[in-house]
Parts: structure tokens; C-alpha cells; sequence
């Protein structure tokens, strides 16, 4: 289905239109034209394009323009034998890493190596030489010079595939090297591979009419497209077409090649061909409602839509709430509740073609909705915003030193000069309790690890003076006791700058350590909101309730199986009407599938969106 | 009777000793649960038992004899982390278990075998014939398990096989390695970096540091009363058990 | 697989050591690489079906005066004996003497080499300067399915324009720019103007498929970690694109650029036939006709040199930009 599409797209109809032209006239010119192609007319040697000659004829007075249909067969025909010898060479070659054992494996993959950095033109060349000059032996020259490059790649592709878990497996379940190479990674490989011998192909193709033209290829009298161009070129003053001809119809070959090579490649899925539809539902016409007052951040009815492959995907659909200055507060949910969407959103961090819409979006004082004067808003969001992402590895720039990296924020923001913007930063880096922060500041990402890379992210943050720090689910790529320490740290933060914190996690137990409320997100909605506290007491949503049961921890009791939540997450682009977890919630009923129940808040300010959930007929507490 | 005994395992990469002289028993039909941060060598000791990471000191036995790593059978097997590298995506659900089976069984016994293998992980035998690509990660995880109860083996290594998984799928998946832990009296080690999750499976606990066990014993005697200051600290950072972080605000 | 890395091993090594690595690797490699080059094109006269003398010469020539040419080159002596003063010959510049014009290898090629460097340099300079601008405003330009048409009309043009061979370009452009409108010569190597054609024939397609490339190294780069942590600095546009992307960008496209220079010296080889420019590319093609086999045993060796070399240069220059390739790597 996919690949049908795909190459139905114009560059692949384009391509495989071509390349079957290209095949046709391979198989049945010589059949068709030979004898017009060879036919020797002396009264038109050498003569221009006319009605009887359409390009014109050579210095024996043969038409030219069979001759170039003509000499296709040739041309492919070498080509593909070229190309055949490349692949199996290459594949052997590359594989053969695999099979032979570690030290005949490495030798293998070093000579590739050595070979592959010389100029395929050059391995040409010197291969013509010990072959000599003719078809054969340019044919055998050009094989031989491509295996280096598709060895390597080959290579390449089946470590890949090896270093997967399937291919452990396999082995450890005692499957032979050779049955795990022909039955799993050659057929995870034959993709790209097909890919690449289809463009080979048309490269070889290029280099083989390069090798003609230069009179080492075919000879006469065979002729292929080179060896027309060579023969054209001498008159190229009198008669460029006799030269331009067979260019022409290399370069249409080559395409026919390339083109279906891409458009393979775009049914394989390999590349950046993915299709997305833009098509994006009309802005609702936002209605102005005022911010929570005393908030640093108030958000209502925040929606992120992203463009998805048949109609748009609504990741965060409708969510409304605020955070009190200095308060933290907590978002738990699982992949694809919107949880980090919903941080990015409020960072004002997503780009189209995600498109993101709410009634308002203040934080500080300032409506991120609204289109503001951007130096300004840059500032205020640069200094006074503070964000730690989930992966301190890929969070630094790997080409710039952690210094200058931190001293930058106050080189763009608060105008300081580069040495008092990287003591700063050396200061800041301190706060963050990084040991010699002078030398460390001198060093790149990759020389820090993952605990420290992570206070380095925070003390980013402290380059300005926050007043909301969000954190995208800051330690769950962290060791059990380094995330402790980053999250002591970031309550310090928070106690020395006032800061408010957003904390986004999946960890029920993490939130409730760390934050004073807690936002429960399921498929892109807020379902629950309830003091951190009570989370595993008083929860009434039994999405909540079963998220809290599901997760064991040091006082989980042994002698009963884990609570189960059945069904799997909500997968975003297929949102149910109704409301989102029915399928999955042991109380649902048809009004449930029917009707998506409203966030409801009551007395105490905790709201839930839950048509099953019990009125709160305890006293709630009352968050500090 | 089947005993799994790590015996002063040494295991190097160039000049650098990821595994120092482990010592490790896992005894007929234990749980034993191995903690430790990354880097301490935990993935090491299960990619050794199986053959993946050179030993380059010591001996891995089962029951008293090598593991044997020729011939159609082998008694140790093991489930990674990544359900969506541990299937191959070309091979059907069932082709992936059934070619874990030892010797060659015919055709309907193979498909009578991946029916009960599928019915114990808890996965409809209608799936054996779908891609995993149309499995969730949860699903996955059951396959592989699957795969892996398919080589009929005496011990399971289980390396951080949760962790990748949502948190409402997590708890299923630990129920059923209960179960079929309890159920097929499989010996296992079961790899977690995550405490609560060891607790909850594992009958002895073991801790890594540096490449070395600093502490094993009873799960109830190392999580709840730890004698080595790094056990200690580990427990001290799982979170839920430090109200002290939260600050006034 | 595993999912946290452990503390990085770079943190091992101090100071200069790893430095003091890469460079004894490097050299290395280098090393290594030039002896199997410099075996190879030894052999390569042993490698030829037959007698190469016999079949430079023609088989008319008389016997004797054959059995003279074997001696004065050589080839009568042991294989080692042949191997070892190859060698030596080598490392007092010498070449062995041309079959047919019997002139010294060593000064036809000292002769020809400028030539062909400058054709070659200059048009990997050309090509880089037009492929790497382009690249990056095509790629800000475009990403996230932004501008379809704006994209499809620069893979189009590129993916044709990469698709055509240079000497096809060579001769399209000859008889555009030459024969028809006559503003630059159409052949042989006299004054600035001569240059054009041969550099741009040469330059065009390795900068479409260059452009192509930095473009999707940048389109990958601007998708990073790193670039959402750049902007959530809220820095401009155009320092997120200069000072966070493009140094990123670069390495892959140094690499790739490094390939390209050495194919481009190769694809001198053809161009200079188009142009009859007095390089070595149209002296190797006569003396691979002419069976000059020392001709071009010399010619190769030189090529292969040149390439080496280039490739080195690209390595140091890796690893200068990019120090995690210099101490990350083995």
C-alpha cells in the first residue's frame, strides 16, 4: 500500500517509466535498428540532422540516431554485468567479517577500509591496466573498483543489524553464524542494499561511458554510448550533435537509474521522504479569559496539533492549568498522554508544523499567544525561564565548550562581555556544586557525565534569574542515586531562587517526592488534579488509582500479584470518543464510551474528569 | 537440578576490567535479583552466562559442568531490554519462537508448541502469525519471553526487561515472570536497576558496584537491613523513601 | 543497548595523550596505506597477462632489442631484487624511464602535476563554496516539510545536475560556451580564461551532490537535543543556525567533502581529455593505450599519493573541528 504510494509519486512513475523505456529499447534496438545502424550511406558522410538522418551521420555515413539506440543493449548490459560482479563482491566481502571470526574479520574490514578511500576512477584505471583495453577487461575493472564501496557498505549494515537483540537471541538459542546471516540480517539488510546496487548501477553506467569515451572500454567496432561520444567529439565544431546525442542518452539512463534507486528508497522507508499532510484544522476563534491571578503561569485550554500522516493528530487536546509563584507542581502520564508536549507548549518551545492554540498562555506577566515585540520576549523568556530536558546526553552542543555554553545566555540577554559572562557561568556551575568549575567549564559535554551534564542543564538555567523552571522528566535517564542528587538540587534551586517548578515524570514516586500537586494526564488531557499528598490515598480517577496500584515500590505487598491496568496506552492519532480510557477501566459503562466526562473541580480546588468518580464526600485538604 | 554459578568471572575489554573476580550462585528454581548503577558491570554478568562477553578469568557452571555453547541444546537463555530490537521485523511471532525450539520438531508439533509457549505468556495464538510490528512493547516482551521458555531452558537471564516498558504495562509483565517463574520452577537472574521491581520478584538479592557483588543475601535482609554503606546509599535514593527533599515553599 | 551511558572513557586519558594517539594512528595509517599503494602499482606490471614489453613494443619488434628493454628496466632480476630497487628508486625520486618517449618518468610527471592540481583545487574550492551556503539556506529553509515546492525544485535540479558525469558537462559546456557563443577557448591551458570550462565541468556536479548532502546533515543537526536546549536560550535565528547547527553540520560534510576532492582528482582524468589539458590525466590514458607501463605506475603512484594525503588532511582536520572523533574513537 505504502509502497505502491510512494512510487507512484511522480519522481518514482518518472523513474520507472525510464528505466522500462530504457530496458525495451536495450532488448529489441538490435533486433529492430541493427541494420539501419549499420548501413553505410556515402553520400551523407558526416552530414547534419536531416529527414532521413535525424542527428545526422558519422565519417562512414551511418545513421547516428539508430546507432545510439542501438548501442544501448551495450551499454546496460555492461553496466549491470559491472554492477553484478561489485555486489557479490562486495557482499561477500562485507559479510565476511561476520562469518570469519573476530581477528580474519578485522583484517578484511581494514583493507575495505584502505581501498575504500581511493577514488573508484583511479581503481579503475589501475584494473584496466592489468585487464587491458576492450569491454571485457573494462568491465571486470569497473566490478572489481566498485566492491571496495559496497563492501564497506554492506558492512555497515550487517553490524548494524548484528549488534540487535534478535540476532543475540538467535545465537544464544544456538542457531549456526550462517543461518543467522541468511535469516536475519541479509533480509534486514536487502533494502538499503537494493537501494544502492540500483544507483551503483546507474553511477556504473557513467563511469563505464567515461572509460569508452577515453578509448579504454569497448572497441571498434562495437560501440557503446562512450565510445559514440569519443568518436563525436572530434567534430564537435561541425556537428555537436553527433557528440551531444549519446551524452544525452547516458544521462537519461543514469536518471532511469537514480530516480527508481530514490523512489525504492522512499517505499523502503529509508531517507526523509516520510509524507506529511499539512492540512490543519481552522483556528477556533480564541475567546480572551483572564489568567489566574498570582500565578507565574496560567494556561487555559491549551491544544497542540501535529500534522500526521492522514489527518491531524491532537496531542494535547484542551488542558487548563495554573501554577502559584514558587509552587511545584507535577505532570504524571504515560507515552502519549501529552505530558511533554504540554511542557513544550508552555516553553513556547514547538515549532510548526505543530501547531499550538489556547486561550491564553501567560507566564510572568506575558501572554505567549499573543505576538510580541521578539527582542523583548526574548529576553524575558531567556532570563526569567529555565528548562531541563530528559537527556543530558544530546542536551549540549557536542561542538562547544560547557562555558561558553552557560555564557552565552548572558551574552544574549544581559549584555554582558564574553569574560564576565563566562565567570558567570564558572560561578554558576559552582552553585550547582561542580567540582573545579573553572577547569570544568573549559571542557566539552562529552567529557562530563550524565549527573553533572544534568546540574550543568540547571545552572543554564540560573544563568538568568527564574521565576518557573520547567523540567521535562529531568532524571529518567539517570542512575537511581545520581537522580536523587539532581532532584535534592533542584529543590535547593528552588529554595534559594524561589523559583516555581513544572516537573514532568512517569514516576508517581519522583512527583510525589518533589512537587505540592499533581496533574494526571491521560491521551493529551488533564484527568485528575490532586495535592502531591494524596495521590496515593485520595486519588478518585481510576486511571490515577491504578497508575499508583500498578507501580511497586519498597512497601508493596509480596504475597499479592501487581494491580493490572489491561489494554495499552492510547495511541494519539486514535483518540475514542468518550471518554479515553473506557476501554481500559473496569467501571466504565456506555455513557462513558459515549460522552467525554468534563474536568470538574470541587470545594478544595481538586478536580477530576470522571463520570464514575465518587463525590468527594470526605473533607479534602486544603493544598499549602 | 539446575544451579547457576558464577565462579571468580573475570571479564576485560582491552585494559579495562568490567568484571572483577564476580562470584554469584543461583540456586534450583531462585529468583535472584541483581542491582547495581549503570556501568557496574550488570549487563556484563548476563551477556557472559550466555556467551556474548568474553570470559576472560574464571567459570560460569551449571550444575558442576561448562554451559554447553554447541549443539541444539542450551540450558541458559536470556530476555533483553529493547522489545523493539529483540524481535526480528521480518520473522512472524511465531517463526521467532519456534526458532529458539531445539532439534527440529515437525510441523504440527512446532505449531502445537508455539500455541502452548503463546498461551503462557498470555498472548492470543491467533498473534503467531502477525509481525511484531503490530505488537505493543508489553506484547513484545511476552514474545521474547516466549522465545526464550522455547529452548526449554534451565535458567532465564532477564536483563532489565521491564524498563523500557510503560508503567501500566510494567506490572503485568512482572505478574507473569512470577507466575511462570513459580508455575515452570525456573532459576533466573533478574537484572533490574529499579529496587522496588527486584523486590517484588526476586528471593535473593545481589548488589554491583565497580564491577564487583558488594552484598548479597535474602531480599528482605539486603533491602531491608543493608550491611555495605553503597546498598545503603542505593536504598537512600529510591524515591518515595526521602520525604526530605520536598521543600517548603 | 544499554541505556545510560557510563562516564565517558575520554575521561580517562589526560592532557595531550590523546592527541599524542591520534597522531601515531593517523601516521600509522598513513604509512600502512602508502606501502600497500606503492605494492600494488609494483605489481601491477607483474600483474598483466603476458609480456608487457612484448606487447608495449609490438609484436614485430625483434627480440633482442625486447630482451634489452626487460634488462634496462629491470625485469630480468628477481621479483625481490625488483621490489627492493623500486623502493630505492623511490626514495631518491625516482620513477624508472618512460617505454615509448624514454624519458625519465619522474620529470614528465613533475611536468604535468601542476597542471592537474590546480584544475583539481580549484574546483574543490568552488564546489564548497557554492555547496555549503546553499545547503544550509536551503535546509533552514525547508525543514519540516516547509516550501514543498521550494524543496522539490532544489532536489530536482540537484539530483540531475549530480547525475550528469563531468566530462558529459564538459562537453555540453564546450559546445555551449565555446563553440556557439565562443567566450572561452574549448581546449588547452593558456591564460585564466582556459580555466572556466575545465573548472566548472569538474565542480558542478560534485557541488549539487555536496549541497545536497549539507542540507540533510543540516536538517538532521537542527532536529538535535541541542538545538531545542539553543532555543530554549532564546538566542536568534541566526545564531542557532551559525553557532549551534553549522559546526555540527560541517564534520559530516568535511568527511563526505574529503571524498569528493579525491574523486575529483580522479575526475580530472576525464575532463583533461575533453579540454587536451596538459595534466596528468591525459598523460595516463595515452601511456594505459601506448602500454607505457612505467608511465603509469608513476601516474598512479602520484594519484594515490595525492589522495592519501587528502584524506589525512581531512582526518586532522576532524579531528580539530570535532574532538570527540579524535578521543572517542578506538
Amino acid at each position: 500500500m505504502r509502497a505502491a504510494r510512494v512510487l507512484l509519486r511522480p519522481v518514482g512513475l518518472a523513474g520507472i517509466g525510464l528505466l522500462v523505456l530504457v530496458v525495451l529499447v536495450a532488448a529489441f534496438g538490435p533486433i529492430l535498428w541493427d541494420g539501419r545502424a549499420t548501413v553505410v550511406d556515402t553520400d551523407h558522410l558526416l552530414a547534419g540532422p536531416s529527414a532521413d538522418h535525424w542527428i545526422g551521420t558519422d565519417n562512414l555515413g551511418r545513421d547516428l540516431f539508430f546507432r545510439v539506440l542501438v548501442a544501448t543493449r551495450l551499454s546496460i548490459v555492461l553496466a549491470l554485468a559491472a554492477t553484478a560482479i561489485s555486489i557479490v563482491l562486495g557482499v561477500v566481502l562485507g559479510a565476511a567479517p561476520m562469518l570469519a571470526g573476530r581477528r580474519v574479520g578485522r583484517v578484511i574490514t581494514w583493507a575495505v577500509n584502505v581501498l575504500v578511500a581511493f577514488p573508484g576512477l583511479l581503481l579503475v584505471l589501475f584494473f584496466a591496466v592489468i585487464f587491458g583495453v576492450g569491454a571485457r577487461g573494462a568491465a571486470l575493472a569497473v566490478g572489481l573498483a566498485g566492491a571496495p564501496g559496497f563492501a564497506r557498505l554492506c558492512h555497515t549494515l550487517v553490524a548494524g543489524v548484528s549488534e540487535r537483540d534478535y540476532v543475540a537471541a538467535a545465537r544464544i538459542a544456538g542457531v549456526g553464524r550462517f543461518r543467522v546471516l541468511f535469516r536475519h540480517v541479509l533480509p534486514n539488510v536487502a533494502e538499503p542494499l537494493i537501494v544502492n546496487a540500483t544507483m551503483a548501477a546507474g553511477s556504473v553506467l557513467l563511469s563505464f561511458a567515461g572509460l569508452s569515451f577515453l578509448g579504454l572500454g569497448v572497441q571498434a567496432p562495437s560501440y557503446d554510448w562512450g565510445r559514440l561520444m569519443q568518436d563525436g567529439l572530434n567534430g564537435i565544431y561541425i556537428h555537436p550533435l553527433a557528440a551531444l546525442a549519446p551524452g544525452l542518452a547516458v544521462i537519461l539512463a543514469g536518471l532511469a537509474f537514480n530516480l527508481t534507486g530514490e523512489a525504492l528508497a522512499g517505499a523502503f522507508g529509508i531517507g526523509d521522504v516520510a509524507t506529511v499532510r499539512t492540512a490543519l484544522g481552522q483556528a477556533t476563534a480564541t475567546e480572551l479569559t483572564a489568567p489566574v491571578p498570582g500565578a507565574v503561569l496560567s494556561v487555559d485550554d491549551l491544544r497542540v496539533t501535529l500534522p500526521g500522516v492522514h489527518q491531524p493528530v491532537h496531542a494535547v487536546r484542551g488542558v487548563t492549568f495554573a501554577i502559584k509563584d514558587g509552587e511545584a507542581v507535577g505532570v504524571v502520564g504515560e507515552s502519549g498522554s501529552g505530558k511533554s508536549m504540554t511542557a513544550l507548549a508552555v516553553a513556547d518551545l514547538i515549532e510548526q508544523p505543530a501547531r499550538v492554540e489556547a486561550n491564553h498562555l501567560v507566564f510572568a506577566g506575558e501572554d505567549l499567544t499573543v505576538p510580541g515585540d521578539p527582542e523583548s520576549r526574548r529576553k524575558h523568556l531567556g532570563t526569567s525561564l529555565a528548562i531541563v530536558f530528559q537527556d543530558p546526553m544530546t542536551s549540549f552542543n557536542p561542538a562547544h565548550r560547557i562555558g561558553p555554553q552557560l555564557a552565552e545566555v548572558s551574552r544574549a540577554h544581559q549584555g554582558l562581555r564574553r569574560r564576565a559572562a563566562l565567570a558567570r557561568a564558572v560561578d554558576r556551575l559552582r552553585a550547582v556544586r561542580i567540582r573545579e568549575p573553572e577547569r570544568r567549564a573549559r571542557q566539552y559535554p562529552f567529557q562530563f557525565s550524565g549527573g553533572m551534564r544534568q546540574r550543568a542543564m540547571i545552572g543554564m538555567g540560573l544563568m538568568g534569574t527564574p521565576r518557573l523552571i520547567i523540567a521535562d522528566e529531568p532524571t529518567t535517564s539517570l542512575d537511581v542515586t545520581v537522580q536523587s542528587q539532581v532532584l535534592a538540587l533542584l529543590a535547593e534551586v528552588r529554595r534559594d531562587t524561589g523559583a516555581a517548578l513544572l516537573l514532568i515524570s512517569h514516576d508517581v514516586s519522583v512527583v510525589t517526592d518533589v512537587c505540592d500537586r499533581v496533574l494526571v494526564m491521560y491521551a493529551g488531557r488533564i484527568v485528575e488534579e490532586l495535592p502531591a499528598a494524596d495521590l496515593r490515598t485520595l486519588a478518585r480517577h481510576p486511571y490515577t488509582k491504578a497508575l499508583v496500584a500498578a507501580v511497586p515500590d519498597m512497601e508493596t505487598d509480596l504475597d499479592r500479584p501487581l494491580a493490572v491496568i489491561p489494554g495499552v496506552p492510547i495511541d494519539p492519532p486514535h483518540v475514542p470518543i468518550g471518554c479515553a480510557f473506557a476501554a481500559r477501566c473496569p467501571l466504565a459503562d456506555d455513557h462513558c464510551r459515549a460522552v467525554d466526562p468534563p474536568l470538574l473541580a470541587d470545594a478544595a480546588g481538586n478536580r477530576v474528569a470522571c463520570h464514575k468518580a465518587a463525590p468527594h464526600s470526605v473533607t479534602s485538604k486544603v493544598t499549602a | 537440578m539446575s544451579v547457576l554459578s558464577f565462579r571468580d568471572v573475570r571479564v576485560r575489554y582491552g585494559s579495562h576490567t568490567v568484571l572483577k573476580d564476580v562470584s554469584l550462585e543461583i540456586g534450583d528454581g531462585e529468583v535472584v535479583g541483581l542491582v547495581g548503577e549503570s556501568g557496574s558491570g550488570k549487563s556484563t554478568m548476563a551477556r557472559a552466562a550466555v556467551g556474548l562477553a568474553p570470559v576472560t578469568g574464571g567459570e560460569i557452571l551449571l550444575d558442576g559442568r561448562p554451559i554447553p555453547r554447541r549443539g541444539p541444546v542450551r540450558p541458559v537463555q536470556m530476555v533483553f531490554q529493547d522489545p523493539y530490537s529483540s524481535l526480528d521485523p521480518r520473522m512472524t511471532v511465531g517463526e521467532s519462537v519456534a526458532e529458539a525450539m531445539p532439534g527440529r520438531p515437525g510441523k504440527q508439533a512446532r505449531r502445537a508448541e508455539i500455541t502452548r509457549l503463546l498461551t503462557l505468556v498470555h498472548l492470543d495464538p491467533s498473534r503467531a502469525d502477525d509481525l511484531p510490528g503490530r505488537l505493543s512493547g508489553g506484547q513484545r516482551q511476552r514474545v521474547a519471553l516466549a522465545r526464550a521458555l522455547a529452548a526449554r531452558p534451565e535458567v532465564i537471564i532477564a536483563d532489565e526487561i521491564t524498563s523500557s516498558l510503560d508503567v501500566s504495562v510494567q506490572g503485568a509483565v512482572l505478574n507473569l515472570v512470577r507466575d511462570m517463574q513459580r508455575e515452570l520452577g525456573l532459576s533466573m537472574l533478574f537484572i533490574s536497576h529499579n529496587l522496588a521491581v527486584v523486590r517484588y520478584v526476586a528471593g535473593r538479592v545481589a548488589v554491583m558496584y565497580g564491577g564487583e557483588i558488594v552484598e548479597q543475601g535474602p531480599a528482605a535482609q539486603v533491602l531491608g537491613a543493608p550491611r555495605h554503606e553503597y546498598t545503603r546509599h542505593l536504598l537512600a535514593a529510591v524515591p518515595g523513601t526521602i520525604p526530605t527533599v520536598k521543600e517548603p515553599t | 543497548m544499554p541505556t545510560a551511558v557510563p562516564p565517558v572513557r575520554g575521561l580517562r586519558i589526560p592532557g595531550a595523550h590523546p592527541w599524542l594517539r591520534f597522531a601515531l594512528r593517523r601516521t600509522g595509517r598513513l604509512l600502512v596505506s602508502l606501502w600497500v599503494l606503492v605494492t600494488a602499482s609494483f605489481l601491477m606490471i607483474h600483474l598483466v597477462p603476458g609480456d608487457p614489453v612484448r606487447a608495449a613494443l609490438g609484436l614485430t619488434a625483434p627480440a633482442d632489442l625486447v630482451l634489452a628493454r626487460k634488462r634496462e628496466l629491470g625485469l630480468l632480476d628477481p621479483l625481490w631484487r625488483q621490489y627492493a630497487d623500486f623502493l630505492t628508486g623511490l626514495f631518491h625520486g625516482e620513477m624508472g624511464v618512460s617505454i615509448s618517449s624514454r624519458l625519465p618518468v619522474a620529470e614528465t610527471i613533475a611536468q604535468r602535476l601542476p597542471a592537474t592540481a590546480a584544475l583539481a583545487v580549484s574546483a574543490f574550492l568552488l564546489s564548497m563554496l557554492v555547496a555549503v551556503p546553499v545547503g544550509v539556506v536551503m535546509a533552514v529553509l525547508t525543514r519540516r516539510g516547509r516550501r514543498r515546492r521550494a524543496e522539490l525544485a532544489f532536489t530536482g535540479t540537484s539530483v540531475v545536475l549530480g547525475a550528469i558525469p563531468d566530462f558529459l558537462l564538459a562537453v555540453g559546456l564546450v559546445y555551449l560556451l565555446a563553440v556557439q557563443t565562443n567566450l572561452f577557448p574549448v581546449a588547452g591551458r593558456d591564460g585564466l580564461g582556459s580555466y572556466v570550462l575545465p573548472v566548472l565541468a569538474l565542480a558542478i556536479g560534485p557541488a549539487a551532490v555536496l549541497s545536497r548532502i549539507v542540507r540533510v546533515e543540516m536538517l538532521a543537526v537542527l532536529e538535535a537535543d541541542y538545538i531545542r536546549t539553543a532555543r530554549a536560550k532564546r538566542l536568534t535565528a541566526l545564531r542557532i543556525h551559525l553557532a549551534h547547527a553549522l559546526p555540527n553540520a560541517v564534520t559530516a560534510t568535511l568527511t563526505l567533502g574529503g571524498l569528493l576532492l579525491s574523486s575529483l582528482v580522479a575526475g580530472t582524468v576525464l575532463v583533461e581529455n575533453v579540454f587536451a589539458w596538459p595534466g596528468l590525466g591525459s598523460s595516463i590514458v595515452s601511456s594505459i593505450v601506448a602500454k607505457d607501463y612505467p608511465l603509469v605506475q608513476g601516474t598512479v603512484l602520484v594519484y594515490g599519493v595525492g589522495v592519501l594525503l587528502i584524506n589525512t588532511v581531512v582526518d586532522v582536520a576532524l579531528a580539530l573541528l570535532d574532538p570527540r572523533s579524535t578521543i572517542g574513537e578506538g
